[in-house]
């Protein structure tokens, strides 16, 4: 089985886990401030990494590319509010745009 | 079972949170293939894993050419907020055996958000089931798209795909950030991952963030 597989089957099966000891357990057992704050956190710090990566690593250099232009643009779309189609599709454009004319 | 105008309106916004979040399976439908995973791969991640950001934290860290193992604990530890869901649920839809794992798999952050919305059980329960379901078949649906339309390009670089799927993480993160720790607590995190990244194998640089979640979620 490939690794794809396994972090494939392997995900999906730790998705389900986490969704069903939640319908399952007594509420006082996951339910402490520290915790909930650190919980509250741990997607910021995850989706974080990942943007910072995917914007500027290739392989193990840093680069700065038509990605992060991209990127740029995207945020500059979520702070004007524009919806999640906009800031994907404006990205993109722009990254292509780059890629393909430089 | 009457109709009443109330049902309705729950449906009305379930229905509409559904479709505009199954939009975004387009985005992660061609993030899982020009990560290099094959269009079945990607659409069982949907079915099977249905979480988002975990979907999307899958591709983008077996995509870097990091391990499956790094892969499954990133993805677990974005899937744990799911588990409060379940918490929060519970005890508003009192099921037990095939419909507890049947709600079990669309405790995800829209059915729980929209169920939060009504303002009494029965409210929240269709809320539930009806954003749950409706997010399920469309976030599937578009998936499979995005898996078609990207496996048909080439280079990834020459349409901005590239691009496209950072864009598509701020779009996740970006409600999150609700006060300035938050954005340092972001900052650092990508600070410390783009450090990691040229002296560790790929994956850790951004599992090993949780440390700073741990750290930021303690101190106060």
């Amino acid at each position: 089985m490939s690794a794809i597989w396994i972090a494939v089957l392997g995900a999906s099966f730790t998705a389900f886990l986490n969704k069903y000891i939640g319908h399952s357990v007594p509420e006082k057992w996951l339910n402490r401030p520290s915790f909930m704050r650190i919980n509250a956190l741990v997607p910021i710090v995850l989706l974080s990494a990942l943007v910072g990566v995917q914007t500027f690593a290739n392989k193990k250099d840093l680069v700065i590319d038509q990605r992060a232009a991209g990127v740029l643009v995207a945020l500059v779309a979520l702070k004007f509010k524009a919806p999640f189609p906009v800031v994907v599709i404006s990205a993109a454009i722009t990254s292509a745009a780059i890629y393909n004319w430089f | 079972m009457s109709i009443n105008p109330n049902r309705k309106q729950v449906d009305r916004t379930a229905l509409s949170v559904a479709f505009t979040v199954g939009l975004y399976g387009a985005a992660f439908g061609a993030a899982g293939v020009t990560a290099g995973f094959s269009i079945l791969q990607t659409c069982l991640l949907s079915i099977l894993l249905f979480s988002g950001a975990s979907q999307f934290a899958v591709v983008g860290i077996m995509g870097a050419g990091g391990s499956a193992v790094s892969a499954i604990a990133t993805a677990t530890l974005l899937g744990f907020r799911n588990a409060l869901y379940g918490l929060q649920m519970a005890p508003i839809l009192k099921v037990k055996g095939l419909k507890r794992i049947l709600a079990a798999q669309i405790t995800i952050d829209e059915s729980t958000a929209v169920a939060t919305l009504q303002e009494n059980d029965a409210d929240r329960r269709r809320g539930f089931y009806v954003t749950g379901i409706g997010v399920f078949v469309f976030w599937n649906l578009f998936t499979f798209l995005g898996a078609l339309g990207a496996s048909a390009i080439g280079d990834p670089a020459v349409w901005g795909l590239d691009a496209a799927v950072p864009a598509a993480f701020c779009g996740l993160i970006w409600p999150r950030l609700k006060n300035k720790t938050h954005f340092i607590v972001s900052a650092v995190a990508i600070a410390w991952a783009l450090l990691l990244t040229p002296i560790t194998p790929a994956g850790i640089p951004i599992i090993t963030t949780v440390i700073l979640a741990v750290i930021f979620g303690l101190k106060k």
